[in-house]
């Protein structure tokens, strides 16, 4: 099993670099290290954003309402921001995650306590949570020179070789590898997403974790919200739009089964950077940028497909629970 | 979908009765928020009750609505589309491209429905043949079809439509009523005689109930299934026939969003999420329903971006509120 496993994310990390190696031919110097670092540091955000999909997938779940509590908590840390300059910059900084935590738990909330399904739940709050971010603004945007410079150059300080922007998504990686691989809370969420019958009887509060994972993916949303505002030093009401269905995306090219309970946390970031590396070789090898949703769609097919027969063949979980035995029937 | 729901929907011994009893109370309830907002309305503004004003209106929702019939049988069935603006956008940008090369309306018209069906066989295929989560691969397909759209026209836009192609988006069957809204009112009727009345929509309901009992009952489910994602794309063909004539051009961002209003109209409509429930007269209410919420804010010059704040709530209230309801009710008694 755990072999398997490891074949999955070599294989995607062998692929990546097949490309990387590929696209360097067409374009000199794109696998050079400073490049590299680059494409990570341009990808930190959706790395970000996909562990926070991952944590609420792997409990059977999905959160469609990310890029909408990313573009409410942007908004909401740029205003303060500009209306109050002398606010110290670590209260904005815990200002986000928190106000995205709060996004979140409303998302869990109805799950949990109303056991309203998920997609409907997140349907809904994806069109509310942007809605309100243009009601805040009033549809105004926050430009560069109306936020404090510390403000914005945060993420953009380079320590080590690498903004500090990667350095928080590395960190991020790791803290998320550690809850789900070290944590009661991580087991219960694969237990949850992988067998909620079984899960029950092992004395496991499905909702709760469901509800954890839903605060944990709000938070990180939130986090986005601030880091995105800062990177690009703007905020409006459209920004990462559509990016909820990158981050599932990423989640799905990384073997994480949307019928929950399987996937690792190098799955979701290796499924990122094979975004982040097609993103930023389209313009260098010379295709239209126009073509980059075509073939992130083809992707998203194929590991769709490749997923399917991975999950057939292995049977990576050996109880399955009688829905997904029907669907793979 | 079934496998992203944690549980199936326990059916109760006391199924028939009561559940077409519940689900009448649904539609009345929905019923009556119309009435509701269409009185609110009328109050709020004065240039809300009248004829043309109305008819105006139902542009809001009429497109929608033609997929969402489509989307109410598939979700029954269990499944989702999430490609259907997508369909649209690719549909109306081979219409565009087609009208460049000089087709006329007939064949423009084929051509719009043609890639429909076709988008629709392709999540067909995927779905019921390849058995893959339906969630996913309509996310993919959705990249890969408006995708295609994005390739072919970039930043531009076609324009240049023939003028007999303006009547299926701008034409009127008689008075106020539009050849759009005629055709809503004629494919609500199809599409509540094959869910209603007939073996095909009884075989989605039992799919949509118990996908395995469907089988041990020899009900083709593949087929079925993929007859159903057949529909919905070749019912996003006749919404990009109907979009593309009543905007005149067509832009690769055409439709942006619309498959999350649709599935909000669907599930707004009674249709169970989870599969096995629901009707079409609930989706046609639901669609009445959010064409007045956005029409009476309109006149009120709320944005549009607010009103997809109240179709939120709807969406989470309307489903709410049942629920909250049925808490208390078994709550009562025990307590």
């Amino acid at each position: 099993m755990a072999r398997l496993l490891k074949n999955r994310e070599i294989l995607l990390l062998v692929i990546i670099v097949i490309m990387v190696s590929g696209f360097s031919t067409r374009a000199p110097g794109f696998a050079s290290p400073a490049n590299l670092a680059n494409i990570f540091n341009d990808t930190s955000i959706l790395i970000i954003l996909a562990l926070g999909q991952m944590t609420v997938i792997l409990t059977k779940s999905i959160d469609l309402s990310v890029a909408a509590n990313l573009s409410f908590t942007g908004m909401a840390v740029a205003m303060t921001n500009a209306a109050y300059p002398d606010l110290p910059l670590a209260l904005l900084i815990l200002m986000a995650p928190g106000i995205g935590a709060l996004l979140g738990a409303i998302n869990g909330f109805l799950v949990w306590a109303l056991q309203i399904p998920p997609i409907v739940v997140t349907l809904g709050t994806l069109t509310i949570y942007r809605g309100m971010a243009f009601v805040l603004s009033g549809g105004a945007w926050v430009n560069a020179h109306q936020m404090a410079p510390s403000f914005l150059n945060i993420p953009r300080m380079p320590v080590a070789g690498l903004p500090i922007l990667a350095w928080i998504a590395i960190l991020i990686v790791i803290g998320a590898w550690f809850v789900l691989t070290r944590l009661p809370f991580g087991r219960a969420t694969y237990a949850s997403g992988g067998n909620p019958t079984a899960a029950i009887y092992a004395g496991i509060n499905i909702g709760w974790t469901r509800f954890v994972a839903f605060v944990l993916s709000g938070a990180l949303a939130g986090l986005c919200g601030y880091l995105w505002v800062s990177r690009y030093a703007v905020a409006y009401v459209d920004i990462a739009i559509g990016s909820e269905l990158d981050t599932v995306a990423a989640c799905v090219i990384g073997g994480i089964s949307i019928a929950g309970g399987i996937g690792t946390v190098a799955g979701a970031v290796l499924g990122s950077l094979f975004l982040g590396v097609i993103k930023n070789a389209l313009p260098v090898i010379g295709i239209s940028p126009f073509a980059q949703m075509a073939i992130s769609g083809i992707v998203i097919v194929l590991a769709v497909v490749f997923n399917a027969r991975a999950e057939k063949k292995a049977g990576r979980i050996i109880l399955r629970d009688r829905g997904a035995k029907e669907v793979s029937a | 979908m079934s496998d992203m729901v944690s549980s199936r929907r326990p059916i109760p011994d006391r199924l028939g009765t009561k559940a077409s009893r519940t689900l009448a109370s649904w539609e009345v309830l929905l019923f009556g928020v119309a009435i509701l907002i269409f009185i609110f309305n009328s109050l709020a503004s004065p240039y809300f009750l009248n004829a043309w004003n109305l008819s105006d209106a139902t542009f809001n929702f009429t497109e929608k609505a033609m997929i969402a019939f489509a989307m109410a049988l598939l979700v029954i069935a269990g499944e989702i589309d999430l490609s259907v603006a997508a369909i649209i956008a690719l549909a109306s940008t081979a219409m565009g491209a087609a009208a460049q090369m000089g087709i006329g309306t007939p064949g423009l018209v084929a051509v719009g429905l043609g890639v429909g069906l076709l988008c629709g066989a392709i999540n067909g295929l995927l779905v019921s043949g390849l058995k893959l989560p339906s969630i996913v691969v309509t996310i993919g397909t959705m990249s890969l079809f408006r995708g295609i759209s994005y390739i072919v026209l970039g930043d531009k836009a076609y324009g240049k439509y023939p003028e007999s192609f303006a009547y299926f988006g701008q034409g009127y069957v008689a008075w106020v009523f539009s050849f759009e809204f005629a055709l809503f009112v004629v494919l609500a009727v199809l599409f509540g005689i094959l869910l209603h009345a007939t073996n095909f929509g009884r075989q989605v309901y039992v799919i949509g109930n118990n996908e395995f009992a469907a089988r041990f009952s020899g009900i083709p489910v593949e087929r079925v299934k993929f007859i159903l994602f057949l529909l919905t794309g070749l019912m996003s063909g006749i919404a990009a026939v109907c979009l593309t004539s009543r905007l005149g051009s067509t832009r690769p961002s055409i439709a942006q969003g619309w498959e999350l209003e649709v599935v909000t109209m669907v599930v707004l409509g009674g249709i169970s999420i989870l599969g096995g429930a629901g009707t079409i007269a609930g989706v046609v209410i639901a669609a009445f329903v959010m064409g007045l919420v956005t029409f009476g804010l309109g006149l009120l010059n709320v944005p549009g971006i607010v009103m997809s704040i109240f179709v939120g709530l709807l969406l989470i209230i309307t489903i709410a509120v049942p629920i909250i309801g049925r808490r208390i009710k078994e709550m009562g008694p025990r307590a």
